[in-house]
């Protein structure tokens, strides 16, 4: 396997007395398309929420380029080279699309920029940087609608847009493929492939598994807070203990039966 | 200018002032119903500097500003240790004790109040006025400014985007506590007198409904909310208990029709759509 950028070890997390995740171990690979699946209910996003921050891990470690992220506060993680995206759109609702992706370089900003009136300046680095990421995702013609008004598609685009626009090394998206139509879902994959193909690792939460297949090379799968795979994408259609969690028992012996 | 018009502007401008210092700390996403502690800070503040200390006119203006300034950066630390209500509570609580604190001085003149010797005019107020409406578009148009609405709408978000919230709310209330204590401070040389009684709770509640129901999406409402509030009245010449029935009326009436105030960002959209279409680049 390549260089690690993202290495889990042993990561666990109880709520009260509900243990989320129980010794969580993997690595994502500098420059790979990995997936983090897993039925409703298996951690994944809980464990976006320890990778970028959000909560406090109770055990194990994480380390991002081997700098262990313990104490490291959300707010700096960004500025490590980590972006994410959210599983409920979590955009500003009272922003326009263009300040929505401003936001998202607001850890690249010196502090001389603070005080810089880019609402002022239609042609500042910073809008012309937003704009040319928007338009990379065929979204320039919304830059200036508040973006509560728009469409739930176009809201999903402009989060993975903000995540991009801070330059990050690892991009955790959650779910980004959820209420895009087939033409979108298959235009983000491109996209993303060639985001990864910049230099930038992929590590996504997905449920649509064709989407998954075609842009992940490896796959780790969590059930009930445990990982059960973590190996390259095609053999995880024919794992076991995956088939298990997805179709149940019966279901997974009459599925590897047949193959 | 006559001096009824006079007066009516400098009321205004004081007004707007006031509204902005509670608006600066509202776009950031917290409630400050202690206003009326801000002004009266900054009024007795100013009143201590040029009739004690014999500071000029403009010294105790910026010394006032500076005390309201600091006394805000002091007091949001505890105060967003609180949310929603409960720091509501705490900022109506913090009035209180500013004015329990001046009604008990002997030094800033207990219940009698204060005489100031200088005075301003009236053009003074409206350049200070067009100098903070200036300000506050500024900051709202900078990266702080757009931190301050990120905070607003999604504190956790804007954390994750890299946003120091805690400095940006810190900020906020100092902020907002400088251009109170200045509206204060403008007040007192106005009038050229402070007396506590005035900067009571209702203050503190009006210039809060100033802002909510101008709209605090946008720096257009508080200059909306606090040039209707005192401009409308005037014009329609109604006494202070119509007044308190209009409010009260208009806060039903923004509940139900325009929950998030009267000037919002859609609404000035739409608007600038119709004047200038094309132009807008968000």
């Amino acid at each position: 396997m390549a260089e690690p950028i993202l290495q889990l070890e042993a990561v666990s997390k109880n709520f009260g007395g509900v243990v989320v995740l129980e010794n969580v171990s993997f690595n994502v690979a500098k420059g790979s398309r990995h997936a983090l699946i897993g039925p409703n209910g298996a951690g994944k996003t809980t464990l976006f929420n320890l990778i970028s921050g959000v909560f406090p891990i109770d055990a194990g470690s994480i380390r991002l380029e081997g700098k262990n992220l313990e104490g490291t506060p959300s707010r700096r993680r960004i500025g490590l080279g980590m972006a994410r995206s959210f599983q409920n759109i979590r955009l500003m609702p009272h922003l326009s699309v263009v300040e929505n992706v401003m936001l998202g370089q607001h850890s690249n900003a010196g502090l001389s920029e603070l005080l810089k009136p880019i609402g002022w300046l239609p042609r500042s680095r910073e809008r012309l940087a937003a704009l040319a990421t928007l338009e990379a995702f065929g979204l320039d013609a919304h830059q200036g609608q508040v973006v509560g008004n728009l469409p739930y598609g176009v809201r999903k685009k402009i989060e993975v847009v903000r995540a991009l626009v801070s330059s990050p090394r690892l991009l955790l998206l959650d779910e980004p493929a959820a209420g895009l139509n087939p033409i979108e879902t298959a235009a983000l994959r491109d996209f993303l492939i060639e985001v990864a193909d910049s230099g930038v690792t992929l590590l996504v939460v997905e449920h649509d598994m064709p989407f998954v297949n075609s842009l992940c090379q490896h796959i780790t799968v969590l059930n009930f807070g445990r990982l059960i795979y973590d190996g390259p994408a095609a053999g995880a259609r024919r794992d076991k203990a995956v088939l298990e969690a997805y179709l149940g028992r019966r279901h997974a012996e009459d599925t590897t039966d047949a193959a | 200018m006559s001096g009824y018009l006079a007066g009516i502007v400098s009321i205004l401008g004081i007004n707007v002032i006031f509204a902005y210092g509670i608006y600066v700390t509202a776009a950031s996403g917290q409630l400050n119903l202690g206003g009326a502690g801000f002004q009266a800070i900054g009024a007795y503040g100013c009143a201590i500097m040029s009739s004690v200390y014999g500071f000029s006119v403009w010294t105790s203006i910026l010394i006032a500003m500076a005390i309201g300034g600091a006394i805000g950066f002091v007091i949001a630390f505890p105060i967003l240790r609180t949310r929603g209500v409960y720091m509501v509570l705490a900022t109506f609580a913090f009035a209180e004790v500013v004015a329990g604190i001046i009604i008990n001085s002997e030094f800033l003149g207990g219940a009698v109040g204060l005489p100031l010797s200088d005075y301003v005019e009236v053009n003074a107020i409206i350049a200070a006025t067009l100098l903070v409406i200036l300000f506050v578009f500024y900051l709202m148009s900078t990266r702080v400014g757009l931190a301050m609405r990120a905070v607003h709408d999604d504190e956790s978000v804007a954390d994750l985007m890299g946003v120091n919230n805690r400095a940006i709310q810190v900020m906020s209330f100092a902020l907002g506590g400088a251009l109170a204590g200045l509206s204060g401070a403008l007040y007192a040389l106005y009038f050229g007198f402070v007396e506590v009684q005035y900067f009571n709770a209702l203050l503190s509640i009006f210039v809060l409904l100033y802002v909510l129901i101008g709209g605090t999406q946008t720096a257009w409402g508080p200059l909306f909310g606090a040039s209707f509030f005192t401009l409308v009245p005037e014009a329609l010449r109604i006494g202070e208990d119509w007044r308190f029935f209009i409010f009260g009326v208009l806060i039903v009436a923004m509940m139900i029709f325009r929950p998030e105030g009267i000037v919002t960002r859609d609404a000035l959209d739409r608007l600038w759509l119709r004047l200038a279409p094309g132009t807008r680049h968000g």
